[in-house]
Formats: structure tokens, sequence, C-alpha cells
């Protein structure tokens, strides 16, 4: 389905020309509790619909919410990863507004109180240069529930016949992170944006809080731009363009309103306040719902739960469990496994430090890891549309990969057949090996007769080698290789030529 | 031999455990008596007789087996049909809930299960708690057992004429504002608001969730100590609920001591206002307090005169959030608008809305809703929570000069059926005493205090105690009880019942 719009854009350079973007992102994140945020439903993703509920989290009459200590301990735990304070006393909110998947028509949240506020998270953007984003708050809140409009030609509830409700996400624990408004980013402020979702990921992943799964909407970024005339003072009026759901996705939004946004001002107009929808096929955004003062969610504080006070022991003791920051420890992964820089944006790109790490303590080389993960078995997955994580390969399996090709087992195409059969599930590289017959010929005595053999067969080319042109002897390694059904060292194969020819 | 419907639940318990009579008898003879009175009274919404006897008979069982779960194992009991019960409807009084039958039961239903009480029925109410008379239940109002055209009290009027008719020795209510003491005092009952949080609130369906309190309707102070304790301690399921082991009510409740105790006389809710009769039977209890030893000093609590503006601008605002869930979506009525081909969500809502909730909830609704929107939070709602914490404040200071405060429970005795209904302030009033302690979370506790010289209608006695100090105000009650039934030479009874009355007046 492809939206049409026509909505003029102005070009890039000249929107910087005449104006200052600012943005502000919010940032949902599911935290990966075994239970949710008020009951002890599970919360496992994708179980057959409604059966991960109870009176609580369907809002039967009479059922009562009570706070699930492990999501406020992991909310604590991003608000100190985000250099936040730590809010000793705080009470959760009730966001009355009616919502057809909302079970209680009101949504649990913080409101004025949030667990953790006043921060900052450093973002490093792709030339090295670190961009601080303030951290305005974070705050608890629980999801709702999941509409399905049957029938219809627009999958929206307008038109449909009927609607199924799925109430297994409501009252999911989220978190969602704040920024203050991001200033002075200028033309970069689309990286910005893109870097600090992408820094933000890698940070709440270290901190195994969620699962971070931008593309099933585990993580979900709203965009606010607006644009200053430059040397203005004052802030233009904003769009906020909802559930961003990819990395790239979230540069592009931001990158199209502001090119929206200046068209709109050049033409005279003025920016509606509106909620925006992101539409990746097309890479434009269309009008949601007019965002106005009269929205009124009348929130009070919720008199069904008791305050959250986090004691000051809890929350040294959360301090304490804190990973090392992900730019820290890709600073020091980075020297250890002697990287260049852009291999290691390669590996944090392709979000394989984590398993490259474990490859390399099961015993692989860096660059053979670096070489496996980012290489073949990334290209493999990319062409599947899958991910690597769904192929069978575990980092000890690439760890005895590599050490079959090391000591001389297997070459680089015979290894890639033995990892070939361990994502078909024939077992441990070994087993694969053992079981298709790989193995590079150890016998030097046929090797030495098809070197001789191809000699012989080959005077010219032989000829040529004698004389001096060793690259010619690569038709000769091709020629024995071949007799040998690939199962010869080629750098032997080499060696030997070059014994017989030099 | 007595008829068992006479006796007060420790007399029915006592003859189980002498094995006297069984469980079963004494539901029998309930349910008889339900079916014999109930059409006069109309204190049930709903009974249920094959599962009451069913744990009847189960209790009898245990008992026989040496197994007996609690001190009330065996006595039926009546619960308010705002209390969730598992298998059986339960509406709140209301058309919004005709028919709902939850799938779980509320953590006071399963404590009364898991003591082996069993439940006879469903009690009537005013619609979502709200009212003084059970007069805006939408299934027709209960009548005073003392005078079948004058009130039960509300909102949980079912409850206790229930017990004052005797079909029950035991009732669940709910008391947001005064509704289990305000019926108690005007059927010549006893009836006990725990301090917030003292009996678990998971399962009641909420009226304000910051005041709501389930609590004992019963015939005696002992009574109601007893069913506390039934009911009463932590539950895990509502994070409000007290983390500390139910206070030593029952004990206390046997004691029956006042020797030494300071009793405080609350000046603002006692004397100009209060019906002459009511205030005169509240002198006499006091003077009888003191004769067993009490010492008496007069109180000021000034804040309290704002205590019911405070309370109709905090209980509308949660109530108005409390109710957003009655949407027509997933349970209860749903209603379709007239006239609308394809009705949408919103319309099918506010048509269900429109049939479902009665006057009163729907004045609340809006009274709420205004209260806590924007712009006009901090003038109303905000300040209503300020009022509460000068409440809580006028509280403490007076617990520095007493061990416990009274009042009379309400100021008038039961007043004439449509009498006040179309004026909301009027019935407002009446819970005027019993508000405060709702506010402040503070228990109290209401026992008769004797009619009323001007129309010979039970007056209530309020007794209030400092929050988690429950068994100080069933120690005062115990021993005002002891010292009035002295007194009269026995329990005040209402005029025997023919059961015709609600029919005739159908008629
Ligand atoms: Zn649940």
């Amino acid at each position: 389905m492809s939206v049409a719009t026509t909505d003029a854009v102005l070009p890039y350079d000249e929107v910087l020309a005449k104006y200052d973007p600012v943005m502000g992102l919010e940032v949902h994140v599911e935290l990966g509790t075994a239970t949710k945020m008020f009951c002890g439903c599970a919360t496992t993703f994708g179980a057959e619909p409604n059966t991960q509920t109870c009176p609580v989290c369907l809002g039967l009459p009479g059922a009562l919410p009570v706070v699930n200590a492990a999501a406020v301990e992991s909310a604590i735990r991003i608000g100190l990863a985000l250099n936040c304070q730590v809010a000793e006393w705080c009470r959760f909110a009730r966001k009355n507004y009616f919502y057809p998947d909302m079970p209680k028509n009101f949504q649990t949240s913080q409101y004025d109180e949030p667990i953790v506020f006043d921060g900052y998270l450093d973002v490093e953007l792709d030339d090295g240069e670190v961009f601080r984003v303030d951290i305005e708050r974070a705050h608890m809140e629980e999801d709702t529930g999941k509409s399905l409009h049957v029938g219809g030609s627009t999958g929206r509830i307008q038109g449909a016949d009927y609607s199924l409700v799925d109430y297994n996400r409501a009252g999911i624990p989220l978190v969602e992170i704040v920024t203050r408004p991001i200033r002075g980013a200028g033309e970069r402020a689309p990286e910005v944006a893109r870097a600090f979702v992408a820094t933000l990921r890698d940070l709440l992943k270290a901190l195994d809080v969620s699962d971070v799964k931008m593309e099933q909407g585990s993580m979900r970024c709203d965009a606010n731009v607006s644009l200053m005339p430059k040397g203005a003072d004052q802030l233009g009026t904003r769009t906020e363009t909802k559930n961003v759901n990819s990395l790239r996705s979230v540069e592009r939004a931001v990158r199209y309103e502001m090119c929206r946004h200046a068209a709109v001002l050049e033409a005279g107009g003025s920016i509606l306040q509106e909620t925006r929808h992101w539409h990746e096929d097309t890479g434009v955004t269309t009008s949601g719902r007019p965002k106005s003062d009269a929205d009124d969610y009348r929130y009070f504080p919720e008199p069904d739960l008791v305050p959250v006070a986090p004691s000051r022991e809890l929350v040294d003791q959360l301090r304490g469990t804190l990973p090392e920051p992900p730019g820290e420890r890709r600073k020091r992964l980075q020297s250890a496994w002697g990287y260049s820089d852009l291999e290691m944006r390669d590996v944090m790109n392709a979000g394989a430090v984590e398993i490259i790490e474990e490859t390399v303590a099961a015993g692989a080389t860096p660059a053979a890891a670096r070489k496996w993960w980012t290489g073949e078995l990334a290209r493999r997955a990319n062409a599947e549309g899958k991910a690597v994580s769904d192929f069978n390969v575990t980092p000890a399996y690439v760890a005895e990969l590599d050490g079959m090709v090391a000591s001389g087992r297997l070459n680089d195409s015979m290894a890639r057949q033995v990892l070939e059969g361990v994502i078909n599930g024939e077992g441990a590289p070994t087993a694969v090996a053992d079981a298709r017959g790989l193995e590079l010929v150890q016998d030097d005595g046929a090797l030495e007769s098809a070197v001789d053999e191809v000699i012989a067969a080959n005077p010219d080319v032989a000829a040529k080698v004698r004389d001096g042109k060793v690259q010619a002897a690569g038709a000769l390694i091709g020629q024995v290789m071949k007799a040998m059904k690939g199962q010869a060292d080629a750098a032997k194969v080499r060696e030997l030529i070059l014994q017989r020819l030099t | 031999m007595t008829d068992i419907t006479r006796l007060t639940a420790a007399e029915i318990a006592d003859r189980l455990a002498r094995k006297e009579i069984s469980s079963v008898e004494a539901t029998q003879a309930h349910l008889d008596r339900i079916a014999a009175v109930d059409g006069d009274v109309h204190a049930f919404l709903h009974v249920d007789p094959e599962g009451a006897l069913a744990a009847a008979r189960q209790a009898d069982e245990q008992r026989a087996a040496g197994e007996s779960r609690s001190a009330l194992a065996g006595v039926p009991i009546a619960v308010k049909d705002v209390v969730a019960t598992q298998g059986q409807p339960t509406t709140a009084g209301s058309k919004m809930l005709q028919g709902w039958i939850p799938p779980y039961d509320a953590t006071l239903v399963t404590r009364l299960r898991a003591a082996g009480l069993p439940i006879l029925g469903k009690t009537n109410m005013d619609e979502f708690a709200m009212g003084s008379s059970t007069e805006h239940s939408a299934y027709g109002p209960s009548h005073n057992p003392w005078d079948l055209e004058r009130t039960p009290g509300g909102s949980g009027g079912g409850s206790s004429a229930a017990v004052a008719a005797f079909e029950a020795p035991l009732a669940i209510g709910t008391d947001t504002g005064g509704s289990i003491r305000q019926p108690a005092s005007v059927t010549g009952t006893v009836g006990a608001k725990p301090t917030y949080g003292g009996v678990s609130r998971y399962g009641l369906i909420a009226l304000a969730s910051s005041l709501d309190q389930a609590g004992p309707c019963t015939r005696s102070v002992l009574d109601a100590a007893l069913l506390h304790e039934v009911i009463g301690g932590h539950d895990v399921m509502d994070s409000t609920s007290i983390d500390a082991p139910v206070p030593p009510v029952v004990d206390a409740a046997r004691k029956a001591d006042v020797k030494g105790l300071r009793i405080g006389v609350i000046k603002e809710i006692s004397g100009e206002g209060f019906q002459p009769g009511v205030q005169k039977r509240f002198e006499e209890s006091l003077q009888l307090l003191v004769d067993r030893g009490a010492e008496v000093v007069e109180v000021s609590c000034p804040t309290f005169e704002q205590g019911l503006a405070a309370y109709y601008l905090i209980l509308p605002s949660e109530a108005s959030s409390n109710l957003a869930k009655f949407d027509a979506m997933r349970y209860g009525l749903r209603v379709s608008p007239d006239g609308v081909d394809s009705p949408s969500a919103e319309q099918v809502m506010a048509a269900t809305r429109d049939a479902g909730f009665g006057d009163e909830v729907k004045r609340r609704i809006i009274l709420g809703t205004y209260a806590l929107s924007s712009g006009y939070y901090d003038a109303y709602y905000g300040q209503a929570q300020k009022v509460r914490t000068l409440i809580a404040r006028d509280f403490a200071a007076a617990f520095e000069k007493a061990d416990v405060l009274v009042s009379p429970t309400a100021p008038t005795t039961a007043f004439k059926l449509g009498d006040k209904l179309d004026d909301p302030m009027a019935m407002y009033l009446n819970d005027v005493a019993t508000i405060p302690a709702n506010l402040a979370g503070v228990p109290g506790l209401s026992l008769p205090s004797g009619l009323a010289d001007e129309d010979g209608l039970p007056a209530g006695f309020q007794i209030l105690a400092p929050a988690a100090k429950d068994h100080l105000m069933y120690g005062v009650g115990a021993a005002l009880e002891a010292a009035l039934l002295e007194q009269w030479g026995g329990p005040l009874t209402p005029p025997e019942l023919a059961g015709d009355h609600v029919k005739e007046i159908a008629r």
C-alpha cells in the first residue's frame, strides 16, 4: 500500500541556509521483564492472542494494579546509565483517555513525578565528533493492547467489518526516555537523531533491560521537529512523527520533516501542531491527529498504587550493576582486537560486537571472527531476509571452524561448505566436515604427482614461470586444485609448483 | 430452641462448635427467612441457595473431620453486590453490569470461602455505591426493617437491612464516606470501617480508590471483630493494603474495657444540626462510658467543616476515572443508538452510558471530569487534597488528647424514601459525620445507641480510632454495647415483617 502525497519539500541545502532545526526525541522501550508492569502475566512475544491476560491487565471491575519491582529496577538502571538523578519518591498517575484497546480507559503512567530525570547521553557521530543530548526524564508506563481491524481496504477502523483486540501486550512495562530540545545540530540533525537512537539502543542492550528490537516494536521513537528562522530565538511549531521503527527511518523522517516544514514556511504558511505518520515505503510523513490544547488527559495521582520510594541503598546497589559504557567498551575492544576504525564501524553497524566477543572468547582470532560474522554469515542472512541469530551458528562453532582452517584441515572454500552444513542443521563443523568428507589432502605423494602431471601437460606456462613470470603460476595452481577436486591447500600447491620451476 | 436467625454470629458459631446445630441448618434457616421477608425489605439482589448450602455442607463435613477452618466456619454471610464473586452476578446496583458474572473472586471473598462462611447472596446498594439511601439502586430501593416506608441508609443499605431483618447474621459492606456506618446507624445494627488498607480492596468495584474500605455489618460488636479478623490483613494483590498483622480486634471486643480511656467528643460533629433524639441518645451513651471508668474530653477539629466539600470533589474525580472502563466494549451492557445504521465505537459507548448509568452516577461523573480537567485541577482536586491533609492533621491533634473520638453516626434517624431524592445536597449532608474518617483513613465503628424519642427509630453512636488501632474502637464499642444491653434488657429489635410489602408497593 502506497500513500500518495502532495506535500511540497524544500531542498535540504536551502532549509539549512534559512533555518535551524530543533528536535525532541521520545523513545519508548519495552522492558524485558518476565511479567507485566502491574500484574503477574507473562510477556512472551508472539503468544496466542489473549492467552497472557488476567483481571488486572484486562481492567476488569475490581481488579487492582501492583507495581513490578523488576521494572522499577530496570528504569532506575536506565536512568543511572543516562547520568540521571533518581527520584527519592515518585508516583504513578492516571492518564485518562478513551482508546479501544486500552482496557481501563486510562493509562497508568508517570506524569510530573518521573522515576529518573536530568541526565545526558554522549552520542558519537560518524566522523567521531561527540554530541551531547540532554535527557529531560525517563518514566515508567504500561503498554496498550493491539487492535486488528478486519474487512475494509485500509486496515483501519473506518470501514472495517469488525475489530479484534489482543490484550497480551496490554500492561507490558515501558520506559519512555524524553530528551530536552536538541538545538545546534544544524545540518547534522538527522544524523544526530539516528546516532542518538543507535547509541541508546546499544546502551539498553548492554544493560540487558530490553531486546530493543525496533522491527518488533519493542523500541519505538517519536521524533518532534521544528524549525527556527536563523537568528531567531523563538521555537517554531513542532510536529511529532510517531512510531518510527528503524534507525534509518529516524534519520529520514527528521530530514523529511525539516524539508516539509521549510516548504510550508517559505510558502507563507504555518505549521500545524499535529502527530504525523511515517511511511517507510515512500519516505514521507502524512498528517495524523491534530494535537490541540483541548487534549485533556485529566492526570491525577494513581490512588490504587502506593508511591515508589527507592532507597539509596537500592540505587547504589543498582549503580554497581551498570555495565561498561558502550563507548568505552567499544574503544577497549577495538584496541584489543586490532581493528581499524572502518572495521570497527562495520562491526558496530552489523550489531556484531557481542557475538564477536564471544567468538574470540571461544578461541577464534579477532580477524577470523570479524570475517565470518560480518562477511559470509551477514551476507547470507541479508540474502535470505533473516537475522544472523536465526541460523544455528554459535560463536563456538565459528571458533571451531576457524581452528580447522588454521590447522590446515580446511581451506576457505571448504570452510564455507562446512558452514553451509552447519546452517542446514547438520551439526557441529567437525561433524559436517567428517560427514561430507571435506578435508585437505594431506598425502604429499598424490599432490606431488598431480603437480608434476599439470606441469608436464602445460610446458608453455611452465616455461613462463621459469622465466620469472611468477604470476603465471596461477593457471597451474587452478588446474592442480581442479584435479584434486578442491581438497588441497592452495598455498601448498603454489609452493610445490614454484619449488619445481624456480 | 431459639430461632437460629435471631442469634448473633458468635452464638451460631458456639452452637456449631458444640454441634447443637449444623451449618446447613443455619444456612437454610436464613434462606427461609430471606424467602419469607425479603419481599418487604428487598435487601438482596441475588440469592444463591445452592452455593450457600454446598458451602455449608462442606463446613459441616470439615467440622466433623475436626478441621474447622475459622471461628466463623459455617456461619452464613451476605455480601454487598459491589464485591466480585466468581460465578455469581455482581452488578454494583447498576444496569451497566446487569448479568455480569466475574471470572474471579475478590480477595475478601476468597478469605470468606477459605474460612468456611457460606455466601447467601448479594445485597442491594446505591448504584456504584453513590448515595445514602439505596434509592439510587437501578433495581429499586431497599426498605428499613424498622419502618418499611423509610430508607435503610446507603449505599450499603441492603447489607445493613439484611442483618437488621435477621436475613443474615453477617454481611459485608463497603464504606467510602460512611456507607457501612450510616446504614448501621439507621437500621440499629453495628457497622465497622477498618483502617484504610486494613481489608484488601482487590475485587471491590472501585468507587473512589483512595477512600473505599470494606468492612463488617453485624448485630454485635464482637461479631464485627470476628468478621474483621477473617477478611482483614495484607494482600499482595492490593499495594495499598497494610503490610502488618490485623490489630487484636477480637481480644479487644471480648475485653470490652474502657477504664482510664480518654474519649474525645468532636465538637464539630454533634449538637447543632443533629436531631434532638439522636443527640440525646448520644449523650446518654457517653455517660454510660463515663460510668464504666472512661474520661470524656472535648476536642475540636475545625477543618472537618470543609470535609464534605473536599469529599464531594475527591470522590467524583476518582469515580469519573474508575467508571471510564464501562464502555460497552468488553462486558456488561451494550446499547446501539437509535436511528444510526452503523454506529461508531464512540456512539455505542455514549448510548450505553446514557442507558446504563443512573442520574446520580452521571451527575458525579460530570462533576469529577470537570474537577480534574486542566485549568480547574488546582482549584478543585488539588485544593480538596490539601483539605484532606488538614483533616488528617486535625485528627492527629485530637488523638493527642483522646484515645478514641466519638460522635453521633448520622445527624438523623432514617428518612422517608423519596424525601431527599430530588435534593442531592440534603442527601449528601447525611454523611457529614462519617466522611472525615474516610478522608483521613482512620477506622470507625457505629453501634446502636437506642431509639430516638420523637420517631422511635434507631440512632447510632460512632467511635473513631487512630489508624491501625482498630482494636481501640472495638473495645469501647463492646463496653458501650454491654452497658446498653443491660439497660435495655436485651437487643432492640424491629417489628415483625409480613413479607409482602414490596409487592404491595409494586402493585
Ligand atoms: Zn495480567
